[in-house]
């Protein structure tokens, strides 16, 4: 059998030593009832090579990021992962170990969510982050958690301009625990409107969501923002694209409490969305509020420099019902992933890589412009994604242009007052010159054909 | 040790009673037994606590035990200095140790607490 | 029988400490450079008060100084393919290399969550083989892969189990029994879903304890969570009446699936009389825990609450695989997307290696392994509830305690020494300094053999030289560490420059 030592001879002995006939007498405490009569109804076993085989055909009939051009974003992005980030991480002294409980044997896992944890707080300005979240939606959920913890209130003002798949898993999960979810319009800009905010704004609001940039790609007004929720002393959440950081304002900048996001654009595949990276951030007096794990510098009994697990009181294996996370799996192979992509960019990477988004997203809102019936709707600055609104139904210039190979855009219709015409697209670093050229020359095929 | 200065609560705490003000800390029969205290919330200086009522919390590396006001009235001041150096509560925890003060409201609550000889045979059984 | 020495010597470990990578690197070096813009010169300016004031300051260094300072570190693990283990409850088993190949697959991995059906026909026939999969094993009729981890398939459990109640108007039912063996993230899970966790105290021999089960279930009673096998490596025996109670009282049945590969084709939840099961994709079905993660934690569910999973559903008519997105339903949903499909492609490839029979063989050599090593440790250390061991058993450091003034947290760190990970201590909480042990199927009877005999060189060392214990280890990278000032001011970042090493 695959993956098991176990000899004939092997099993002989050991049942010897036990005593025992078969091993089925080592199942004898399951009652009748509970035990399939038939065993399992799955195929038979299969070799290597066979199995290869049926999941490459399954591969096969597939077709993604590498096959076709994707302009597709709204938090998951194609990114490009340079070889030494699949290097580090298919090495098993990083895949297959177990969380570090044991520090002693565990200082290689240990020091990267240490550095890990260091490139977040330099990332978001805020000084504390832990070693991972499972996705971009969840550790926003962890982030209002410990606002309304902190600040002892029961309501939450989310943007309507909000990534609405975040918006529904906050929903399953505030709505359970009683929290009032509120949601602070759209200005026609497509930003989220400081006056709509304050008119919602009152003593019962502990976190104030901002996601930047938004759901429509623009940069929100976030000095203003801030101020609002300042004034009721609620705390300031954000959710960011990281990449964006490289040369946008860090939320600590701007009065955030709590910083959160999706990290999948450093060194993640997009693999359908999922496993992805979620990172956490706070200030300092949140820190004992902070969910999942964390890691310390610290000495060892010798005075050698190292890494320890630590505020582990904060977590579910201790305080159980008292916890205010149940987190205790965590992204951290992708978190390695990060780490060591962002090792590899360094300080002058990482302005490159902003800078390569911009001039890509900018090169082809030039093209669109001069696109007779193509608007961009919002006027505001965006980073790497935007929104174009067509005089046809998005939808069906999706579906053309994914015959000639490309990935047009996620349609925006019923999303914060767009409508069937609107289409969200993101460029990465990934597309080139002619490829943006070709997004603009398939659209104006596709508005000639009707 | 147990001093005969003070009560005492099954929660391992201890209350100093001078005036109206009344002094609380852990024990140092708790100090040892909860290890390497490197935690504290304490109550905030104006709160207005009842007997018995959770009113912070102590942590060590791997635990975190509720702190019981033993009893009721106004927190008229805290340790700040324990909260800077929480290995105080390990070294000396009945002096320096101290953690907050509430101003008492109904001195008969102290002679619900235990006495030093109660305390000392509900650590020593 | 004797236990053998061969091999049973403390290993010198080989590898040294690095510095922080912020203290390395030097202004000017690179690794990573951007493709280059062949396009027309466009205007990039943002307005100046949406910039940052100053650029993220981040170590400058070559690809190679990078590839070795994550090598060097790598060296300072311990990971399975070095050395065993046998942390109960955890299922450290081997991750095979081939669910590393497939899950690589461009055609899987390069696809964006926001694709049309059309291009997602291999990816979909792969999670709907697996979704069936898991409901065979289990017995259930349908399955969510949405949780990213057990403790996430536990939250969605519970949104299931209250879905439920709420649409029956049973707005009464609010408490959820675990009993006091519960894996920590049991209560949690249970809280974050705005129910009550009620404790349930395990009788004697480990198991629940029928009367009080009785006693407690009401009008008030949501569900009840269980772990079987349980914690202490012991199947709930009288799982059926405790279905037939919980439900006579108007609950529902959550099991907490982390145990499931001590009963792979040899018992199946749904037959037990659950309602809900979460599987560790991560601990059952070979997928590397890579340090923490990424997991997943899949829930099967019956037929009545099938309607409560997550959209969208993964349809088949006729060949054709489509996503239903459930419009106008009211759902709950736990992650942005469909989870961490990565993780189940790993999964599935290791179902459809091993096969039905494959799996089955899994339960058996997982329980025939644990049995052997219990047996082969009597006279060396003290296990509890011995009677029924399944996949695991809880030895306890009490005697040692008592004979030589080691604790468990000290035979634990003796292991280090010698190669192996330390077992799972100090849990469950209900046995005193436990020592939680699970080999797993995937461990050879050498394996198995030397640890006993390592087993029997540290008691020998406990009882001539019991300080060796106590300061142990002294053959790893560092020796212990001082985690009470770790705790007591916390540094979480690397505050100085970077590239000043």
């Amino acid at each position: 059998m695959p993956y098991t030592p176990h000899t004939a001879e092997d099993i002989r002995e050991m049942l010897d030593v036990l005593g025992l006939e078969s091993v089925d007498d080592l199942f004898r405490t399951l009652p009748a009832a509970v035990r399939p009569p038939a065993g399992l109804d799955l195929p038979s076993s299969l070799s290597e090579e066979e199995v290869w085989r049926v999941m490459s055909n399954l591969a096969a009939l597939n077709a993604g990021q590498d096959e076709l051009v994707s302009f597709l974003g709204g938090g998951v992005y194609d990114a490009a992962i340079p070889a030494a980030v699949d290097a580090v991480v298919s090495r098993s002294e990083f895949l297959t170990a177990y969380t570090p409980y044991q520090p002693e044997v565990s200082q290689g896992t240990l020091q990267v969510i240490y550095e890990w944890q260091t490139f977040i707080t330099r990332l978001t300005g805020l000084p504390v982050a832990n070693a991972s979240m499972y996705d971009g939606s969840t550790a926003l959920v962890e982030g209002i958690r410990m606002a309304l913890g902190r600040t002892g209130r029961d309501a939450v003002v989310l943007p309507a301009a909000l990534n609405p798949r975040h918006r529904r898993v906050l929903e399953t999960n505030l709505a359970s625990e009683g929290v009032t979810i509120l949601t602070a319009a759209a200005s026609p800009a497509g930003t989220t409107d400081p006056v709509a905010l304050r008119a919602v704004l009152d003593g019962k609001v502990g976190a104030v969501v901002i996601q930047n940039p938004n759901h429509l790609g623009l940069i929100e007004p976030v000095a203003a923002l801030a101020a609002a929720a300042r004034e009721v002393g609620a705390l300031l959440v954000a959710s960011v694209n990281p990449v964006s950081l490289s040369l946008l304002k860090s939320p600590a900048e701007y009065g955030a409490a709590v910083a959160t996001g999706e990290a999948q654009p450093f060194g993640v595949p997009c693999g359908w969305g999922g496993p992805l990276l979620g990172f956490l951030s706070c200030a300092d007096d949140l820190k004992r509020l902070i969910p999942g794990r964390v890691v310390g510098r610290t000495v060892d009994h010798d005075g050698r420099e190292g890494y320890v697990l630590t505020l582990q009181t904060r977590e579910q294996h201790i305080r159980r019902e008292k916890a205010t996370s149940n987190i205790c799996s965590n992204q951290g192979l992708n978190m390695a992933r990060g780490t060591v992509y962002l090792a590899l960019l360094g300080a002058e990477g990482l302005r490159e890589l902003g800078a390569a988004n911009r001039v890509r997203c900018e090169a082809l809102r030039v093209i669109l412009r001069g696109i007779a019936g193509v608007t961009l709707p919002f006027a505001g600055p965006v980073f790497n994604e935007f929104v174009v609104r067509l005089p046809r139904p998005a939808r069906e210039f999706r579906a053309f242009a994914r015959e000639q190979g490309i990935l047009a855009g996620i349609p925006l219709d019923g999303f914060a007052g767009c409508g069937v015409g609107d289409l969200l697209v993101a460029v990465t670093e990934r597309r080139t010159a002619n490829e943006i050229e070709r997004y603009g020359s398939v659209l104006r095929d596709f508005l000639e054909t009707c | 040790m147990v001093t005969s200065d003070r009560k005492y609560t099954k929660d391992h705490e201890w209350v100093l009673a001078e005036g109206e003000s009344a002094t609380v800390g852990v024990t140092e029969y708790a100090a040892h037994e909860l290890g390497d205290v490197v935690f504290l919330e304490l109550p905030e200086v104006g709160t207005v606590v009842a007997q018995g009522e959770a009113v912070g919390t102590i942590e060590t590396v791997k635990s975190v035990e509720d702190l019981f006001s033993p009893v009721g009235g106004e927190v008229i001041a805290v340790n700040e200095a324990v909260l800077d150096a929480p290995e105080t509560v390990n070294q000396d925890p009945l002096e320096a140790g101290w953690l907050f003060k509430v101003r008492i409201e109904d001195r008969s609550e102290l002679d619900e607490l235990l006495t030093a000889d109660d305390y000392d045979a509900l650590i020593g059984s | 029988m004797s236990h053998e020495r061969q091999g049973a010597t403390p290993a010198r470990w080989g590898a040294d400490l690095q510095t922080s990578l912020f203290a390395k690197g030097r202004a000017g070096r690179r690794a990573t450079t951007m493709p280059a813009w062949r396009g027309d010169e466009v205007d990039v300016r943002l307005p100046a008060d949406a910039l940052r004031a100053a650029p993220a300051d981040l170590p400058s260094l070559s690809e190679l100084e990078v590839l070795r300072h994550y090598t060097l570190l790598s060296n300072l693990n311990h990971h399975i393919e070095r050395g065993l283990y046998p942390l109960g409850s955890c299922t450290m088993k081997y991750n095979p290399r081939l669910n590393e190949k497939v899950a690589a697959l461009s055609g899987f991995a390069s696809l964006h969550p926001e694709q049309d059906e059309a291009d997602l026909q291999g990816l979909l026939c792969a999670l709907k083989l697996l979704q069936d999969a898991l409901c065979e094993i289990t017995g259930f009729a349908a399955c969510s892969l949405q949780p990213a981890a057990g403790a996430h398939g536990e939250y969605l459990g519970m949104q299931v189990i209250r879905a439920h109640h709420l649409e029956s108007g049973a707005t009464g039912r609010t408490e959820v029994l675990i009993p006091d063996s519960a894996h920590g993230t049991n209560p949690a899970s249970v809280v974050l879903t705005g129910l009550q966790p009620r404790m349930l105290k395990s009788g004697p021999d480990g198991k629940l304890d029928l009367d009080a089960l009785r006693a407690a279930v009401g009008p008030q009673t949501a569900g009840i969570m269980i772990t079987n096998p349980n914690t202490l490596g012991l199947f709930e025996t009288d799982i059926v009446e405790v279905a037939r109670i919980v439900h006579d009282a108007g609950g529902l049945l959550y099991m907490d699936g982390a145990n499931l590969n001590a009963i792979l084709g040899k018992a199946k939840p749904a037959l037990m009389g659950f309602d809900v099961v979460h599987l560790n994709l991560h601990k059952t079905f070979s997928t590397p825990h890579g340090g923490g993660g990424p997991g997943a934690g899949p829930i099967c569910v019956t037929e009545e609450l099938a309607r409560f999973l997550p959209p969208p559903l993964i349809r088949e008519r006729e060949g054709v695989y489509s996503l239903d997105a459930c419009v106008g339903e009211c759902r709950p949903s736990v992650h942005a997307y469909q989870g961490n499909t990565g993780v189940c492609l790993r999964a599935l490839t290791y179902i459809l290696r091993l096969g039905g029979d494959g799996l089955t063989r899994v339960s058996e050599r997982a329980v025939l392994n644990a049995n052997y090593l219990r047996k082969r440790l009597e006279g060396l250390l003290t296990v509890r509830h011995a009677e029924g061991t399944l996949h695991e058993f809880i030895a306890t450091g009490s005697d040692w305690k008592d004979l030589y003034g080691v604790r468990t947290l000290d035979i634990a760190k003796r292991m280090l020494d010698y190669g192996i990970h330390a077992p799972t201590i100090y849990f469950p909480l209900i046995v005193d300094e436990a020592i939680m042990i699970e080999p797993t199927e995937t461990e050879s009877k050498e394996t198995l053999d030397r640890f006993v005999a390592v087993v029997a060189a540290i008691r020998a060392e406990a009882e001539h030289d019991p300080d060796l214990l106590r300061t142990a280890p002294h053959t790893t990278p560092v020796s212990r560490l001082d985690e009470a000032a770790a705790a007591r001011r916390p540094d979480l970042s690397w505050l100085g420059p970077c590239n000043c090493g």
